[in-house]
């Protein structure tokens, strides 16, 4: 019987393949880490949204399956949650992007003192989160409020208004908080994603005798399209999860009115010790999260754009 | 790749999994046994930022402690009240825990009982110990006959009015029923005194049913019936909840009192907008301070009113308990150094010298040479004292059940839903007490 030397010898690995098992190698360390801080608390959370799991040491967690789930979708609080959550989302991402355009191309149009501007843009965005909902907090106090004092000086109203005691004004004023807070972030993406567009195009459009509006419109929106898809996914997500500025301005009152999903969220885990409501409606907002993006990514994504 | 690159990133994986894995935390002597280790114990204790005393008093207690104890280190950490609670969640989700002591609301033992939050302490406190301390203080922290932690403050809501508010009104009494204090209210508009007299803090938190439960009592009514179903949506409630949104409507009360705190409430009235006010004791304090108020010596205490049908019921005040003590967690593994440190936090001495806040729990600083020293421990005092002993007989308790902080919110939720015109106050009481139903069938 004869034997051929590839059977009897172990086959050498290529240079590439050994220099790639090496980098799996090196890479253990951080994916034990992501392992540890990402994925065992998403499977950790899966697992207990399936029991019913008070909070509490030694408390007994029941196994109920799907009921969590079941539960919340038959609630029309979570509906009613996340209309409101959507209505925040949809506004105030749409705001963002429309005003983080205009800022974007004004900085790039590079005005006198357009530095200055760039460089103001990021006080907002740099300030936590928690000063800033804080900070607007007292600007619509109903007593003391600047807002009220400028509505005043300008003689547009008579009484100092109580701004947050009503749900549909109160969650409009969270949006402009939120607005204020985010746009630069937007804005800055966007400028530096026109700062890197080729000229030629638009120069050669204004020859051709196209206005400004259509050069912006036709040639320069298109391009931008990779950096609003990024901008869009990020700030969607982000505010779909919004919470800190909820919970500092108005503690999600008046009568519920401004709860979003991540205070329900937080409502059930930590306050009503529901942790496995809490862990289900977790879920449910990375699915909400998930489905929007992908929808973005449907109609924006363009890769020859992305390539070229 | 060459070896020697290889080598060096071999070595540089190897401790970056000895740095993530390696790591333990450090061992502690919190038991009073001996141990290698010559660290100090930390111990951990989390309680709200507002109302009782001061963060800087509660720190140079903590200080002081350390001085007499050079094993035991105290890590403070001060939240607002709204936050304790779920921070406490939070932080006892972790082994060891995040505290090695927790302050508990007088809301808050049944719950954290049954969570098993709390350490049993019977055996650590002596009979001479519990016969010294008022029996109110006890109440918060008794349950079964078993003792889950050491009382630190007897505190209940009160009633707060400006002198020269009402002297230029031509009163020269405060009301004593809701309905004197509407008639009241009406003239100081009228004279332009204040634009809304009164400001209450019937935000969607845990201040609204303080409130609530104050104005409930002096009604005429309850939370549970004597077979602890929900009575609170019965004709006392719903009266009571009807005046609370009238006198919002009508401009009595502030407009902004739905979205107002105490926090809100007490600068308000510090600064002279309103004419009265309900709040903690530590607001008298605050409105002595000239940093902060602009009516200092301006205002002073009365008794809470009660509505005229209470009144002709035979009840001769109504108040809100809202007393806190402090228990050592369950699981901490600094059980003895917690325990230490809470029975010094609320020993006579230093309750007497930090009393501008808040008044002793113990009964003997209230006779004899030690009311004497008490009264001249702060300059406060003279005046905080009579109030306490004039307010607090009538502080009623919240609801004792393991599930008040779900309960509290569906009660939150139907004042919001009134004050918002969503429901009407029947309603909205029925709604919540159907809730109440569910939660103790749970």
């Amino acid at each position: 019987m004869t034997t051929s030397p590839d059977a009897t010898t172990k086959p050498r690995l290529s240079l590439r393949k050994q220099d790639a098992r090496f980098a799996w190698l090196l890479l253990i360390p951080s994916l034990l880490v992501i392992l540890g801080v990402t994925l065992w608390p998403i499977l950790n959370t899966l697992y207990l949204s399936l029991f019913n799991a008070p909070s509490g040491i030694n408390q007994v967690r029941t196994f109920v399956g799907l009921g969590n789930f079941i539960d919340i979708v038959k609630d029309r609080t979570f509906w009613e949650t996340i209309g409101r959550t959507a209505y925040f989302t949809f506004v105030s991402v749409g705001l963002e992007l429309v005003l983080g355009l205009a800022i974007a191309q004004l900085i790039n149009s590079k005005p006198f003192g357009w530095k200055f501007i760039r460089f103001s843009l990021i006080i907002p965005w740099a300030m936590p989160t928690i000063v800033n909902g804080a900070m607007w907090r007292w600007i619509y106090s109903g007593d003391f409020g600047a807002l009220n004092g400028l509505l005043m000086q300008l003689g547009l109203i008579k009484h100092y208004i109580p701004f947050l005691t009503n749900s549909v004004t109160a969650m409009n004023l969270v949006i402009v908080a939120d607005i204020w807070h985010v746009v630069p972030f937007v804005a800055l993406i966007l400028q530096a994603a026109m700062a890197g567009l080729s000229v030629e195009l638009d120069e050669a459009a204004e020859v051709d005798g196209a206005s400004a509006w259509k050069r912006f419109w036709y040639i320069r929106l298109p391009l931008l399209r990779p950096a609003i898809l990024i901008a869009l996914i990020i700030r969607t997500v982000e505010a779909f999860r919004v919470f800190d500025l909820v919970y500092i301005i108005t503690s999600g009152g008046p009568a519920y009115g401004t709860v979003t999903i991540s205070y329900l969220t937080y409502m059930n885990s930590f306050t009503f010790g529901k942790l496995g409501t809490g862990s289900a409606l977790s879920f449910l907002i990375s699915i909400f999260t998930i489905i929007m993006a992908v929808i973005y990514i449907r109609f924006l994504y363009r890769p020859e754009e992305t390539s070229a | 790749m060459s070896k020697s690159v290889k080598l060096v990133f071999t070595i540089v994986a190897i401790v970056m999994l000895l740095t993530t894995f390696g790591c333990k935390p450090a061992t502690t002597n919190g038991t009073g046994s001996p141990q290698e280790t010559v660290s100090p114990v930390t111990i951990h204790i989390i309680t709200m930022d507002q109302a009782a005393m001061s963060t800087d008093e509660e720190e140079a207690i903590a200080r002081a402690f350390e001085a007499e104890n050079p094993g035991i280190k105290v890590q403070w950490e001060f939240v607002a009240y709204e936050a304790v609670h779920d921070k406490i969640v939070t932080g006892m989700a972790t082994t060891p825990p995040a505290y090695d002591a927790i302050m508990v609301d007088v809301v808050w033992p049944d719950e954290f009982i049954k969570k098993g939050y709390l350490l049993d302490v019977t055996d650590r406190i002596d009979q001479a110990t519990k016969d010294a301390i008022l029996p109110a203080a006890w109440n918060g922290v008794t349950r079964n006959g078993k003792i889950y932690g050491m009382p630190w403050l007897l505190d209940t809501k009160y009633f707060y009015y400006n002198k020269d508010i009402l002297q230029q009104a031509g009163f020269s009494a405060p009301p004593t029923t809701w309905e004197e204090l509407i008639t009241q209210a009406k003239v100081i508009q009228q004279k332009k005194l204040a634009e809304f007299p009164i400001a209450w803090s019937w935000k969607q938190a845990e201040a609204a049913i303080c409130d609530f439960t104050i104005l409930l009592v002096g009604n005429g009514g309850t939370f549970l019936d004597a077979n602890g179903k929900p009575a609170f949506n019965n004709e006392k409630g719903v009266q009571v909840l009807t005046w609370m949104k009238q006198t919002l409507d009508e401009g009595i009360s502030n407009p902004s009192s739905s979205v107002y705190g105490e926090g809100d409430v007490e600068t308000n009235f510090i600064s002279g907008k309103s004419a009265f006010m309900l709040d903690w004791l530590s607001g008298y304090s605050n409105g002595q301070d000239p940093t902060k108020s602009a009516i200092v010596d301006q205002f002073a205490f009365a008794p809470a009113p009660v509505f005229e049908a209470g009144k002709a019921a035979g009840i001769m005040g109504a108040g809100v308990d809202g007393s806190t003590a402090f228990g050592v967690t369950a699981t901490s593994p600094n059980a003895d150094a917690a325990w230490k440190f809470l029975t010094y936090l609320s020993s006579e001495a230093v309750q007497v010298k930090y009393s501008a806040k808040q008044l002793p729990i113990w009964k003997a600083e209230y006779t004899g040479d030690n009311l004497t020293k008490l009264l001249a421990a702060t300059p406060s005092n003279p005046i905080t004292l009579l109030a306490f002993l004039a307010q607090f007989p009538f502080a009623s308790e919240r609801p004792n059940v393991a599930y008040y902080a779900e309960a509290s919110a569906a009660l939150q939720q139907a004042l919001q839903d009134v004050f918002a015109g969503n429901k009407t106050p029947q309603q909205a009481l029925d709604d919540a007490a159907a809730i109440w139903i569910q939660l103790a069938g749970q």
